[in-house]
């Protein structure tokens, strides 16, 4: 018996190349390169620093919430009530504020409080139930959007809010949620940098915690991870509360970057999230995925909106273009997937 | 299950210990009090005598519309004042609207008042409705079709003329380069109006389409339509909630373009009287929905009609900044 036969093949040295092919965001970056090699040649005005600024803030406010989803997806779920529940969060706040003539911070703090009982509500249903997290959300996405016309019809008697910006406590919160720097020609929003620090947190959760692997553990075979002791319970209450977290800092960043909130949008924005998701790696069937990832594929969602902008393209042709993407992203990841399997 | 218990328990309590400090951590300016102190509104009370008629209105509007809004506020204090029972009822799929106009026929309402956005789905149950004896009234769109289908008559702004008329300003402010901004693709409506801009206008409109139920990606695409194109100089929103944004989206890109749009709310008034906005088309949805039902009410009562056969107009009225101030309380009772 030589000793190679006996080492175990799981401590077997990896590697660079094989590593890196096991990594879920890998056809992501790939077809971001793609992405964006492609709309520098397309349009013009695509590389200049302004312009990437543009295309930062529209893929940090779809990137915000693919975080969070992109865990959730991990751990095996969805959730269909994730766009609209970004419009309660900035109505809450909006809305709580103005009738109570509250410092505005009151009124975001509230809106934290609802928001986090509105995903504590998700997780424990679908646990409570087994139901599909399809039913389930779907339910909430319902609710939740005729809760936000009717409130706010009954309360403001309108369907937008009212201006909340000359009460106490805005400066603050704008500061916080929606401020800008200009750097020469370049403006840079914060929300650029709340979505990298929530990438960073959740990679850290995902990689590093013990958390992390419950997520993964759950995701991959819930029966499995139970059996072998993980709470699984807790950790998909926990996965809803952390889309209802981030819900809740993107509302908030609608609300006081643009003052006043209509209570009829976000219908539709789940399924951005979900496909920043997709396209950055996560697997439908859970278990598989990255928080990087998300990342990624909401930055190839920021430059293929913009993109056909500054390609002066006529956008009746934009949905195409993204599900086409979707396409073939997803082919991407499984081929690549199998290959670094089959090696 | 005990572990959920206790949860439930702690959000309930902080809940409560948040919702005790808001009555402390109050902010003395804005907010409802100021509204209050500053609201002096006139009580709607029926002044006439005619029987209690029920008018149904049946809008294509979608949910959380702000100007159908006003056009349903506009509708139900005529309402109140001419003693009429006031039904409303909006989908914005054609075949759907068509049913809520069917059940108002099954009803046996006085009065039907109808938007036109897609005339084809509405076309039969029109006829039903005319052939049932119940008067009907077409408002905001489908002023070519209205006297065709058998209504009295139609209340709205013409879209064609009103992009005219923000054609033939944007000439007069000496703009040569406009971008008209479409956050509802395949509305007709929206296309006519930039059309008609786009025929009056001396200089080059293109137009540019947003998704609407998304204000961050509305402001991204409008800001890399502009650092695409530096020398656009004039844009053009179609609904009010856009104009700030659009605002906001020139800032960033650095452009010095004016922005003008359709239709008014409260921060529409505030930056035309800051001169952040160049100019507003209104089409005042309230008179829409008060002449509605005011004209329904005249017919019921005294057998008239107005227009002559042609659609009574409520637009196109530009608003700039000299008149926005005279608006503004109007406009933040959700009436203009």
């Amino acid at each position: 018996m030589s000793a190679t036969a006996t080492a175990d093949e799981r401590l077997a040295p990896t590697s660079l190349v094989r590593r890196l092919l096991g990594r879920p965001e890998l056809g992501a970056v790939v077809g971001a390169a793609a992405v964006f090699v492609f709309f520098s040649f397309a349009a013009d005005s695509f590389l200049q620093a302004s312009s990437l600024s543009t295309i930062l803030y529209s893929a940090s406010t779809i990137g915000i919430m693919a975080v969070p989803v992109a865990m959730l997806m991990i751990g095996g779920e969805f959730d269909l009530s994730a766009g609209v529940m970004v419009t309660t969060s900035a109505l809450l706040s909006s809305m709580f504020s103005y009738q109570m003539t509250a410092n505005v911070w009151v009124g975001v703090m509230v809106s934290l409080l609802v928001t986090l009982a509105v995903g504590f509500f998700n997780g424990f249903m679908l646990t409570r139930t087994k139901l599909p997290s399809f039913i389930i959300t779907l339910g909430t996405f319902l609710m939740l959007t005729g809760l936000n016309l009717g409130f706010t019809k009954l309360i403001s008697g309108s369907v937008s809010t009212k201006t909340i910006a000359d009460m106490e406590g805005f400066p603050s919160a704008h500061a916080l949620f929606a401020s800008q720097w200009t750097i020469g020609s370049v403006t840079l929003k914060v929300t650029i940098l709340w979505w990298l620090a929530l990438v960073a947190v959740a990679t850290w959760i995902l990689l590093r915690t013990r958390a992390g692997n419950w997520i993964f553990a759950v995701g991959g075979g819930a029966d499995a991870a139970r059996a072998v002791g993980v709470p699984v319970v807790k950790t998909r209450i926990g996965l809803y509360m952390g889309v209802a977290l981030c819900a809740w800092i993107s509302g908030q960043h609608i609300l006081f970057s643009f003052d006043v909130v209509q209570s009829g949008e976000g219908v539709g924005n789940e399924f951005l999230y979900i496909i920043a998701a997709v396209i950055g790696g996560c697997l439908m069937t859970g278990g598989y995925g990255s928080a990087i990832g998300s990342a990624v594929g909401a930055f190839i969602f920021g430059m293929t909106s913009n993109g056909i902008v500054y390609a002066q393209w006529n956008p009746d042709w934009f949905k195409f273009f993204l599900g086409a993407m979707l396409l073939l992203a997803t082919l991407l990841n499984a081929w690549v997937r199998k290959r670094a399997e089959a090696k | 299950m005990a572990r959920v218990g206790t949860g439930v328990r702690v959000v309930g309590a902080v809940l409560a210990a948040v919702l005790g400090a808001s009555l402390a951590g109050c902010s003395s300016t804005g907010g409802k009090r100021a509204e209050e102190r500053a609201k002096a509104e006139a009580q709607g009370r029926p002044a006439v005598s005619t029987p209690r008629w029920t008018f149904a209105m049946v809008t294509h509007a979608g949910d959380g519309d702000t100007f159908w809004d006003i056009v349903q506020k506009g509708a139900k204090e005529a309402a109140a004042k001419d003693n009429i029972n006031f039904v409303y009822a909006h989908d914005d799929q054609a075949q759907q609207q068509a049913q809520f106009v069917q059940n108002a026929i099954d009803q046996k309402v006085d009065g039907i008042i109808v938007s036109l956005a897609k005339p084809e789905a509405l076309k039969d149950v029109i006829a039903k409705a005319v052939k049932a004896g119940i008067p009907v009234i077409t408002v905001n769109s489908g002023s070519e079709q209205s006297a065709a289908y058998g209504a009295l008559t139609h209340i709205g702004q013409d879209e064609q003329i009103a992009g005219e008329a923000v054609g033939t300003e944007l000439s007069e402010r000496g703009r040569k380069k406009a971008v008209c901004v479409l956050h509802e693709q395949g509305n007709v409506g929206h296309e006519q109006r930039c059309a008609g801009a786009k025929k009056t206008f001396g200089g080059v409109m293109e137009n540019l389409y947003v998704e609407g139920t998304n204000m961050p990606s509305v402001q991204a695409a409008l800001q890399a339509k502009l650092q695409a194109d530096p020398s656009i100089d004039a844009i053009l929103t179609l609904g009010a909630p856009f104009a700030p944004t659009a605002v906001k989206a020139k800032e960033a890109a650095g452009s010095k373009a004016e922005v003008d749009t359709f239709d008014l709310n409260e921060s529409v008034a505030r930056d035309l009287k800051s001169g952040a906005l160049g100019f507003a088309v209104d089409q005042q949805p309230y008179l829409q929905g008060y002449e509605a039902v005011d004209l329904l009410w005249l017919y019921r009562y005294n057998a008239d009609v107005l227009g002559g056969g042609r659609p009574v107009l409520t637009g196109p009225q530009i608003v700039t900044g000299a008149e926005a101030a005279e608006l503004e309380d109007f406009i933040k009772r959700g009436r203009r």
